[in-house]
């Protein structure tokens, strides 16, 4: 190394040098963090009015006895106060918890098929996950498309098992995901111990990674409840309209996302009130279950056996 | 070490039985698009692809299905939601990742995920009694424009809300994941925190972040009831802010309620969806190869 | 602690520091002699990396960091709300355990840092990028792919990138951490052999936990456990006639 040459570029550097922070850098580091905050606030704040509007909408025109009534039948076009709204509130729970079901079982098989059979063969495994993914951005409209024209297909009238089949479909990627995410963090080394013990690979399953991944499968059903109750487009017209409590799968039965969106759209002013408290009522559901998923997935992490 | 014969077929039954499932569901993809190819078909009879996609003309009676209107609709809602939506999340990722303190963070990811939560029709209502007068109280005057509210902004504005979750999550792990060294050398080397940030950070994150805007894009082009409330719904191809348009989506949910006056309608509902699942799953598709192809560079 | 015979280029006086409750650094209190090599030595987690750090206070980029003490740079104290704290840093080069080139080409990994603090004719930025390419033997390996990114490099090779990049912004005090840590021996060689020659113009901090290193290369040595400081001294004296007890069961390799 050539020292004076190291020192002619050094002292070259030194007396191009500028100061540090110039004016001008000094207001764009604060014209960006200024933005910043603003963006942040924003995103804060948008919350806060969404919540505060609904609520505030909602509870001005909530009575108790929307709770515990049925809709009257036929209100949607007319004049006049629809009734409660209990028949939906059950019609979407029916919904909601036998379509996260049938969607646990399915998504539960699949995910444990990637994570102990396919690791065998990770191409495979790669495609099948790829194409979960293409899956997973598809909207739910079309899945509300799929479903009817399956209907139409089978013969089958709009009904709650309908309802059910289409919902299942539309959550059980988003299920499948949400397993395999957690599935994906067990160590190999943990499976490598059960099975060199002689377990067979189906009691490897059930053995490590289902009691491994149960607060995260809890986290998974959640979410995917959460999407079932709340999503419309799919089972806008698969369900029907049922002004009482379905009776079996083969009714037709109201859900409580799309009497919100019949009833703000009927010209009745007390209809849309309603409308109002209905929203009101499913955001409240909504929160419960994120706050829920809060709560196990802090609870359970404690529980976990590393 | 010696496994009963029932153990095996039982690992057996079970083994086929979970491959079963996985092959269900990994041909799902292929029902949805052969399916709704195979219901679209009827169309074809009378119109071919050309002017289904580029003719404005729409009438259900007279059998003419131009879909131009609710494709340009579709495209210009979720541009303008898009347009407002990107600078709010990237400066909001940035602000989470680098700036803010821990309890300000936790406070944006908790607004995040209450977002995120909220349903498409709450979004809907919430549009209806706030956006929509909104604009047509506030921001239309400002341009000296007459409207109801139930307008291309109102749809972009609500449909920008929508997707910040989704979009914000994946650009806060984007840059969760740049290592923090990258930054500890940066600044040794004289900079401040912003030009870090702008100079390394951002270019390091530019292809993920531009896959972000692109997933996010397609999440919003498929969004439905919310749009569907406050758009306005008029078959017209839009050519302003103001005016009302009618997104490929909307119009879906609302041919379910014409079904069967006409014969061709069920085939148009169809096409309408195999259009929006084909450009979601071409996006999305489009977007993995680019990651995969931009993590080699 | 005895005070150095040369002059100090950085000067540690009561420095503490916590990270929420845990207790990092108790009471560090030493002096860097100026246009030398000295290494901090010790177990890893006894806190060598985390005082290297606080030398140009990247500690704040880690939330909950709580300081009290100083560290004088020159007359220049580090922590204080007067700093200015990219002045400050600009005198000190950082060299990290892995490579990690910024996301652009070769030619601009050098010329990002001087573009930052001055302007410069195309022809002098040539010239500099040139000049340290040649100073950590890069040159004749890149000289014909300039413009394609520095991630290419072999891992080696970026290394040396970055020595060339922290030399080019002319800093007096070069703050290495592991630097050799994740090569192979041959770049780590090269790397050892640059810093010896660096040491007669930069004053050279460099973090390791290996022994032999230090002994090769090392004008000083602190010697560090659990957060303190157990010892400072010349290399030649602190291998050969260790003073502490701790001292003398790291040199025979009781904690490793």
């Amino acid at each position: 190394m050539d020292r004076e040459e190291n020192l002619k570029m050094r002292l070259m550097v030194k007396s191009h040098e500028k100061p540090a922070r110039t004016g001008r850098k000094l207001a764009q580091e604060v014209a960006v963090r200024a933005c910043m905050n603003i963006a942040s606030i924003l995103i804060v704040g948008v919350m806060g009015i969404i919540l505060v509007s609904i609520f505030y909408k909602g509870i001005s025109a909530f009575h108790w006895t929307m709770l515990t009534e049925d809709t009257k039948a036929g209100t949607f076009i007319s004049i006049g106060d629809p009734g409660g709204i209990r028949n939906a509130i059950v019609g979407s729970l029916y919904l909601a918890l036998s379509s996260t079901l049938l969607a646990l079982v399915v998504g539960l098989a699949c995910a444990l098929c990637m994570n102990v059979y396919m690791v065998k063969y990770p191409r495979l495994l790669h495609t099948a996950r790829f194409l979960l993914d293409l899956v997973w951005g598809v909207p739910s409209i079309i899945y509300g498309a799929l479903g009817m024209s399956l209907m139409v297909f089978l013969g089958i009238k709009a009904s709650l098992l309908a309802g059910i089949i289409t919902v299942s479909l539309f959550v059980l990627p988003i299920m499948i995901r949400a397993i395999d995410e957690v599935m994906k963090t067990v160590p190999v080394g943990l499976s490598e111990s059960v099975l060199s013990m002689g377990s067979t690979r189906s009691e490897l399953s059930y053995k490590v990674y289902m009691r491994q991944c149960f607060p995260g499968i809890v986290t998974a059903v959640l979410l995917s409840f959460g999407r079932a109750i709340g999503d419309a487009a799919s089972v806008l017209y698969v369900t029907g309209d049922n002004a009482r409590i379905p009776g079996s799968l083969m009714d037709t039965a109201s859900t409580l996302p799309v009497t919100i969106f019949n009833l703000i759209n009927s010209p009745s002013a007390a209809a849309q009130e309603k409308a109002y408290s209905a929203a009101f009522i499913l955001t409240l559901i909504i929160l419960c279950i994120s706050l829920l998923s809060r709560y196990i997935s802090k609870h359970y992490q404690k529980y976990r056996i590393f | 070490m010696n496994i009963s014969s029932n153990r095996r077929t039982r690992d057996r039954v079970i083994t086929i039985l979970t491959y079963m499932a996985m092959g269900l569901v990994l041909l799902l993809p292929f029902v949805l698009f052969f399916g709704l190819a195979f219901k679209s078909e009827l169309l074809f009879r009378d119109n071919s692809l050309g002017d289904l996609l580029f003719s404005s003309e729409w009438n259900t009676g007279e059998g003419k299905f131009g879909f131009k209107s609710f494709i340009v609709g579709s495209l210009y809602v979720t541009l303008v939601a898009m347009v407002i939506t990107a600078p709010i999340c990237l400066l909001s990722a940035i602000h989470i990742t680098q700036y803010a303190p821990r309890k300000t963070a936790g406070l944006v990811t908790t607004a995040i995920d209450i977002l995120a939560g909220i349903p498409s029709v709450v979004y809907g209502v919430w549009g209806m009694i706030f956006v929509v007068p909104f604009v047509s109280k506030v921001i239309a005057p400002v341009f000296g424009v007459q409207t109801t509210g139930f307008s291309i902004l109102s749809g972009g504005i609500v449909l920008a809300i929508m997707v910040i979750p989704f979009i914000l999550n994946i650009l806060i792990e984007i840059y969760r994941t740049i290592p923090k060294e990258l930054t500890e050398v940066s600044l040794s080397l004289g900079a401040t925190r912003w030009e870090v940030i702008r100079d390394v950070l951002n270019r390091k994150a530019l292809p993920g972040v531009l896959a972000a805007f692109g997933f996010g894009f397609a999440r919003a082009f498929g969004e439905t009831m919310a749009v569907l409330m406050v758009v306005g719904n008029v078959a017209q191809v839009p050519t302003g802010l103001f005016q009302p348009g009618y997104p490929l989506p909307a119009l879906i949910a609302n041919l379910y309620g014409e079904l069967g006056s006409v014969p061709q309608i069920e085939s148009a509902l169809m096409f309408a969806a195999l259009l929006l699942f084909v450009v979601v799953l071409i996006f999305n598709a489009a977007l993995r190869w680019f990651i995969v192809k931009a993590e080699k560079y | 602690m005895e005070q150095l015979q040369e002059k100090s280029a950085i000067k540690v006086e009561n420095l503490d520091l916590y990270a929420g409750k845990t207790h990092i650094l108790k009471n560090i209190n030493i002096e860097i002699p100026k246009n030398r090599l000295t290494v901090i030595l010790g177990p890893s987690g006894c806190g060598k990396t985390t005082l290297l750090k606080c030398m140009n206070r990247l500690t704040d980029l880690t939330p909950d960091i709580r300081v009290t003490g100083n560290i004088y740079i020159g007359d220049q104290a580090v922590f204080g709300s007067k700093t200015d704290i990219v002045a400050l840093r600009r005198r000190m080069g950082l060299l990290s355990q892995r490579p990690f080139p910024l996301p652009m080409n070769i030619y601009n990994n050098i010329a990002y840092g001087l573009k930052l603090r001055g302007k410069y004719s195309r022809a002098e930025l040539n010239e500099l990028v040139e000049h340290y390419l040649r100073q950590v033997n890069l040159w004749d390996e890149v000289k014909d792919r300039l413009r394609s990114p520095a991630v290419r490099l072999s891992i080696g090779q970026q290394q040396r990138l970055c020595l060339a990049r922290g030399l080019a912004v002319n800093p007096d005090i070069i703050l290495a951490d592991e630097p050799t840590s994740a090569l192979d021996p041959v770049s780590s060689e090269a790397i050892e052999k640059q810093f010896s020659a660096l040491a007669r113009d930069y004053t050279l901090v460099m973090v390791t936990h290996v022994l032999r290193q230090a002994r090769r290369i090392a004008d000083y040595v602190i010697f560090m456990y659990m957060g303190e400081v157990i010892e400072m001294r010349p290399a030649r004296e602190f291998f050969e006639d260790p003073r502490e007890e701790q001292t003398r069961k790291y040199l025979s390799g009781a904690f490793n």
